[in-house]
This record gives C-alpha cells, structure tokens and sequence, in this order.
C-alpha cells in the first residue's frame, strides 16, 4: 500500500516530467498558450499515458524484448489517436483548439518513458498508478505554465479577466514566454525542493 | 508467465497481432465517431453561415463562383443577400471564413471558421473587425467594393497591431467574398457573363507580373467563353454600368501580394 502510494505521489512532485525530468517540451511549450488549452493537453496526455501504461503493463511478457519500442509506439499510437477521434467528435471546441498538438502525444517521451522504464517492468496495479500520477503531474504543471502565461500576458486566467488585456505582456502568450515562463517556474521549484 | 524469447517467429506474431487489434480498434473508434463529426462540421457551418445573414432568412442552395461557396438567402421570395464561405492564405496558415452580405452587398457579419494565426496577434481576426467601438476597425455595415485594404497600403481599415499580415489576408478573403457575391448575383440575375471575359483580357498584360492571378483567372475565361456563345447584344443590354466596375476592383487589389510576401519576412 505504501509502495503504491509512493508510485503515485512519485509522477506528482519527485519526478514531475515537466519540472524535473523535463521531458515532453514541445507540447508543454507549445500548448500552454492559456490554462485551459494546457489543462486539455495535460488530461489527454493523461488518458493515453494511463491506457498505454495499462496495456503495455498486460503485455510485456508477450511482446519479445527485440520489438517492444515498435510494439509500444503502436499501442501508444492507437490511443493517441482515440483520443483525436473522440475529442473531435464530443469536445469540437477543445479539438479546434488542439488539434494540432494532439498527435504529437505519440512522441512525447514521458508516454514512452514510462513505457519502458515502468509498464514493462511491473504490475498492471503499479503501471496504472504510475501513468495517473505521471498524467496529473503533467496536467499540473501545464495548467500552472498555460495560467501563468494567460495571466501575464492577456491579464485573464482560465478566461476570467483579472486585468484588462491591454497590460498584459504579449511575449507571455508567444514562443519566447513559454521559455521564460517554463525557466522562472522550475528555478523556483528546484529551489523549494532542496530545502 | 515466462517472457516470449526474441526468436523471428515470436517476433513477428507478436507484431502482428499487436497491429491487427490496434487497427481493429481504430476502425471500430472512427466508424463510431465518424457520422457525430461530420454532424459537428456541418452544424458548424450551419451556424455560421445563419450567424451573418439576418434573422428569418430562408438560405438557398449553395452555389460554386469563383472557386467559392455561396448561399444566397430569401426573404419571403426575395433575394436579401448571401453567405459566403472564403478563404485567404494568413500568416500561420489559410484562413477559412464566412461572411454575409445583404442584397446591396453591405457586410452583415462574418465568422471565422478556421484559422492558423498568432495566438495573442492574429487570432484577433476573430473579433477585431467587428468591433462596433471603433469605426476605423469596424467592417460589419459598411458596403463592400471588393477593395478593402489596411491603412498601412492606403486602405482605410485600421489593421490589427503586430499583425498587419493577418488582417491583409483578411481583408483579402472578405474582397474576393465580395467579388464571388456579386459575379454569382449578376449570373443568376442577368447572365451577364461577358463582363468578366472583357475583363479577363483587360487584364492579361498585368497576368504576366502577377503568377497568382495567372493561375485564376484562365480558368474563369474558359467558363465564361462558353457562355459567350449566346447572343451578345441581349447581354450588353443587360449590363450595367457599375457592376462591370465591381470586379476590376480586385485587381488594384493584387499587386499587393508581392509587398506580402516580401514583408512577411519582418514579422517572423
């Protein structure tokens, strides 16, 4: 029980994919233009992770050591484009928004990462465990990275207004202030955990 | 359970059912999905399309002009203007919009349907041209002359900030909107269809300079030389002087491409 609970605070704050292993850079830079867009990229990222993680987790005895990364990029592949299916049919707003970015979740390495260096190496409990907190670790710090951004630079946060846009810093809400942004939050972070 | 060994043939059956079951799955996921999407974009349309035409309107249908869509709109039988679905090459990407003009060509609305632009910058293409605050901004109400340009070209619409080349791209599309509005009025109306062969030749000289032009309007000449067939006095009759001016007004238009392009560079 413990062990499981370890599992899953783990993907959370100790090895947070975003701040600390600092994989999948391009969706986190890329859709963090608002908080919402980088909530809805976090919880797709979410959803595949886990489902990958589940299925690959009941197959890593079947699949033979020499073909597991094409046998776990299909899978991964299969559900990311799930996801694209039924977010272009039941969440059009979201999709219109995303749907760029959605098939990028095949390459992005937390979903391989965890693939390789969990799924295949431990229960189907464990894995599930592992690809929520790794998933909500993700929609964590997207939704942090896409209100900081929102909030700088358009003065609203998840839409609200709090300031009138004409203050807000545009580089905020372009390439450049995702990097900025992205830096000043894993700084403080990095410092607040080697307390 | 003992671990599969890499031998070929586990390898490869692995492989392959792993394959089968994933494009099992996708098939059965899209099939299921398939008939609620195309239900999104059609409604989507729909929506838009009734977004800028006024209430009440009975929307006929849709008609190809110049490579565009039209829908004309009837009042109670009477022709109250139409929809049209255009398109121009923005900064991120093609912008696909519908706009809506009343029977004298006066913008009611318009909705972007798709677009690729700057988050923060371009996307503003959305609502900055509708904004009924500012007059030098605002394009909804005024009558359309195919020849709407950004004050920076000497046009007298106040472009988006720190996206000049989003809102050409708009205006652009809103322009050949109006040109294809018109075009399909006057064919519908009158069958005046020499007025743009007589403008194709006009032109020809300015082809050369122009690639992109080059590409449309041959096409519009071979559609329209057909139609020459049909006695040429009923249709000179027919004409009306300011509607042969309405299409030539793309053409001052043009030129403005090339700037675009060179431009474009400034901004990325």
């Amino acid at each position: 029980m413990n062990n499981a609970l370890k599992t899953f605070t783990n993907g959370l704050l100790k090895e947070n994919p975003t701040f600390v292993l600092v994989l999948g850079m391009c969706p986190t830079l890329a859709t963090t233009t608002s908080a919402i867009n980088g909530m809805s990229m976090g919880l797709a990222t979410l959803f595949v992770l886990v489902c990958s993680n589940v299925v690959i987790s009941l197959l890593k005895n079947l699949i033979p050591d020499k073909v597991r990364i094409p046998a776990f990029i299909v899978v991964i592949a299969t559900f990311v484009t799930l996801v694209q299916l039924l977010m272009q049919a039941y969440l059009p707003a979201i999709y219109d928004v995303l749907g760029l970015f959605i098939p990028l979740i095949v390459v992005n390495c937390i979903v391989l990462g965890r693939a390789e260096a969990f799924a295949a190496k431990n229960s189907v409990g464990l894995s599930a465990l592992d690809g929520l907190g790794m998933g909500l670790g993700f929609t964590l710090a997207l939704t942090i990275l896409g209100a900081l951004r929102e909030l700088l630079g358009t003065g609203a946060c998840f839409g609200l207004h709090l300031f009138p846009d004409n203050y807000g810093a545009l580089i905020f809400v372009l390439a450049p202030g995702a990097f900025i942004a992205l830096a000043y939050l894993m700084a403080i972070i990095n410092k607040a955990q080697k307390k | 359970m003992e671990k599969l060994q890499s031998s070929f043939k586990n390898m490869v059956l692995s492989l392959v059912i792993i394959a089968v079951v994933a494009a099992g799955a996708l098939a059965g996921v899209y099939l299921l999905t398939l008939e609620t999407i195309n239900n999104q974009k059609a409604a989507k349309q729909q929506a838009a399309i009734l977004a800028v035409l006024p209430e009440g309107v009975e929307i006929g249908e849709a008609e190809e002009v110049n490579g565009l869509t039209v829908y004309k709109a009837y009042m109670d039988g009477e022709f109250a203007g139409a929809a049209v679905e255009t398109q121009a090459d923005g900064f991120g990407g093609p912008q696909k919009i519908m706009v809506g003009f009343d029977a004298e060509g006066k913008i009611i609305n318009y909705e972007v349907l798709e677009h690729q632009e700057t988050p923060g910058l371009g996307d503003h293409i959305v609502e900055w041209f509708k904004n009924a605050d500012k007059p030098g901004q605002n394009i909804i109400g005024r009558q359309a002359d195919g020849a709407f340009s950004v004050s920076k070209d000497g046009g007298d619409v106040d472009a988006i900030t720190a996206a000049t080349i989003s809102s050409r791209a708009f205006l652009n599309a809103i322009n050949k909107a109006f040109v294809a509005f018109k075009n399909g009025e006057v064919e519908a109306a009158t069958g005046a269809s020499q007025l743009h062969h007589q403008e194709a030749e006009a032109v020809e000289p300015e082809v050369e300079k122009q690639p992109q032009v080059a590409e449309e309007e041959p096409q519009v000449v071979e559609e329209e030389a057909q139609e020459t067939q049909k006695p040429q006095v009923v249709r000179r009759a027919r004409k009306q002087p300011k509607e042969v001016q309405e299409p030539k007004a793309e053409e001052p238009q043009e030129p403005k491409v090339n700037e675009l392009v060179e431009t474009e560079a400034d901004y990325e």
